[in-house]
């Protein structure tokens, strides 16, 4: 292995060790702090029930991501077209992206009926935003020498979007759906925070509350270590994904 | 007045920029189809601009341009090398030579015998699945060349394309594209800083005037070609830089 990985490994092996002896030497009651192998343990146990949940809040985090990604793009394809429309229109972007989630998400699941409905508009409300201004910047990125040159040679505005723009704007893309990545399991926690423990499908947010109204601690840690680990992979998988798509090209991805 | 079919003619053009400074005044200038001409003079003295007005990306304030990319309208007889080599970083070299020929519609398969011919000829034969990054400066000044070449130009327009290159590349470059040029009915418009340059390369100099741009002088360069760095030691050659550089200072 090398030391680019091993290092995190051991960093991380350490601290979980670390938090277990903490909890043991100092008979730390595990209603307070349960040891890492406790909440491994209840893991185990609780499996089938909180893999539903867990199933759930993914559903709901990569739904919103793919529409935002997909409504993201939309718009930066309008504001790249019209100086005029972006004026208009940007503000409103920026106020839905400063307003906390928390704060609009009652009023969402107030007038949205459907609670999946609610809960994917409230992550999409979260998740859009990176996408949309990076991909407007993106799109305006174009090496103005290289605009020049498809000028010359009597480019379409098909061949200019597919053979210029497009390329050119998706290190930006990708940069934004990596923070968008991150964004939208927090959107989807927070609004399934917030719509309660109520409904037919419920999320890991929910198997929290329900845990903490019972003091179940370990279960507590147990469907948050899911949800770390849902946010690391997914961390994984855009990175993966940037090196496939412009590995081979872009500076952000040279050694 | 009759049309220069595949040669260029200024005639007694102003530019002024959108910013309202005046970039060129009352410029002449006539390039023969096939000819080598340099123009050579300080920074910001409107060379580029000059070039732009001759590819069609601008239109001149005030008179007359006549060339070949802005009378009928096609541009693929008008290739244009810049300083940067422009290349398309996500492309392969081999997709940055076929650029031009797929803009105007040729497929790859078709683009491809003449892609690999032109880049073996120019010493890129075993680069063309590589990627911009991956190539020296004086490499990728040559893909973008190679570009500019795939489309069998009859003009060939160059600002300052090897202005960012070592001494060492941007010799062997002079030499090669002397000899890129005579394989070609080609003319060439060269743009340039370098007074050495200009008089290795072309057969005409065109001395540039401070802003407002505007052709102060005209040195012929009566070397035969082919030129090689031999030419360089010759007294003639010494003559015509001196003769530049006293133009350029009187400029």
């Amino acid at each position: 292995m090398k030391s680019g990985r091993l290092l995190p490994a051991v960093t991380l092996i350490a601290l979980l060790a670390g938090w277990e002896t903490l909890v043991r030497l100092a008979h730390i009651p595990h209603y307070t702090l349960p040891a890492p192998s406790l909440v491994a343990q209840t893991l185990w146990q609780n499996f089938p029930s909180l893999a539903a949940s867990w199933w759930f809040t993914i559903r709901i985090t990569f739904g919103a991501l793919a529409l935002a990604a997909i409504g993201g793009v939309a718009i930066a394809a309008v504001f790249a077209l019209s100086r005029r429309v972006e004026t208009a229109l940007f503000p409103v972007a920026v106020v839905l992206q400063v307003t906390p989630i928390v704060a609009i998400a009652p009023l969402i699941l107030i007038y949205v009926e459907s609670t999946t409905a609610a809960l994917l508009l409230c992550t999409w409300v979260v998740a859009f935003f990176p996408i949309l201004s990076n991909t407007v910047i993106g799109l305006r990125a174009a090496d103005p020498n290289l605009r020049d040159l498809f000028r010359l040679y009597r480019a379409t505005p098909w061949q200019r979007l597919r053979l210029l723009l497009v390329p050119s704007a998706l290190p930006y893309f990708i940069a934004g759906l990596k923070i968008s990545g991150g964004l939208s399991l927090i959107g989807a926690v927070t609004a399934e925070m917030v719509a309660g423990v109520a409904g037919r499908e419920t999320g890991l947010a929910s198997r929290i509350l329900e845990a903490s109204f019972r003091s179940e601690t370990p279960k507590m840690f147990a469907a948050l270590a899911l949800l770390m680990m849902t946010g690391v992979l997914i961390f994984w998988a855009f990175n993966a994904l940037s090196r496939v798509l412009i590995g081979r090209w872009h500076a952000s991805e040279q050694p | 007045m009759q049309a220069v079919s595949e040669g260029i003619r200024l005639d007694h053009v102003d530019k002024r920029f959108p910013g309202g400074v005046l970039a060129l005044h009352d410029v002449d200038l006539q390039v023969a189809p096939g000819e080598f001409v340099a123009l050579v003079g300080p920074s910001g003295c409107g060379k580029s601009a000059i070039l732009r007005l001759v590819a069609g990306l601008d239109t001149p304030t005030v008179g007359r341009v006549e060339a070949p990319a802005v009378s009928n309208g096609r541009g693929a007889s008008t290739a244009f090398v810049f300083q940067d080599p422009t290349l398309m970083p996500w492309a392969s070299v081999f997709d940055n030579v076929w650029l031009p020929l797929r803009l105007a519609g040729v497929a790859r398969a078709q683009a491809a015998g003449q892609v690999r011919e032109l880049l073996a000829s120019m010493g890129l034969g075993d680069f063309e699945r590589a990627f911009p990054a991956e190539l020296s400066g004086g490499m990728r000044m040559r893909v973008s060349i190679a570009r500019a070449l795939v489309t069998r130009p009859r003009l060939l327009l160059m600002d300052e394309p090897f202005a960012s290159l070592d001494e060492i590349s941007r010799g062997r470059l002079n030499v090669d594209l002397l000899t890129w040029w005579a394989a070609r009915s080609l003319a060439v418009v060269f743009v340039t800083h370098s007074v050495f340059e200009s008089v290795f390369l072309s057969q005409r100099v065109l001395v540039m005037s401070e802003r407002p741009g505007h052709v102060v002088a005209e040195v012929s360069i009566a070397e035969r070609y082919p030129r090689t760095m031999d030419f360089r030691a010759t007294a003639a050659y010494q003559d015509a830089c001196r003769e530049v550089s006293a133009a350029l200072v009187a400029a």
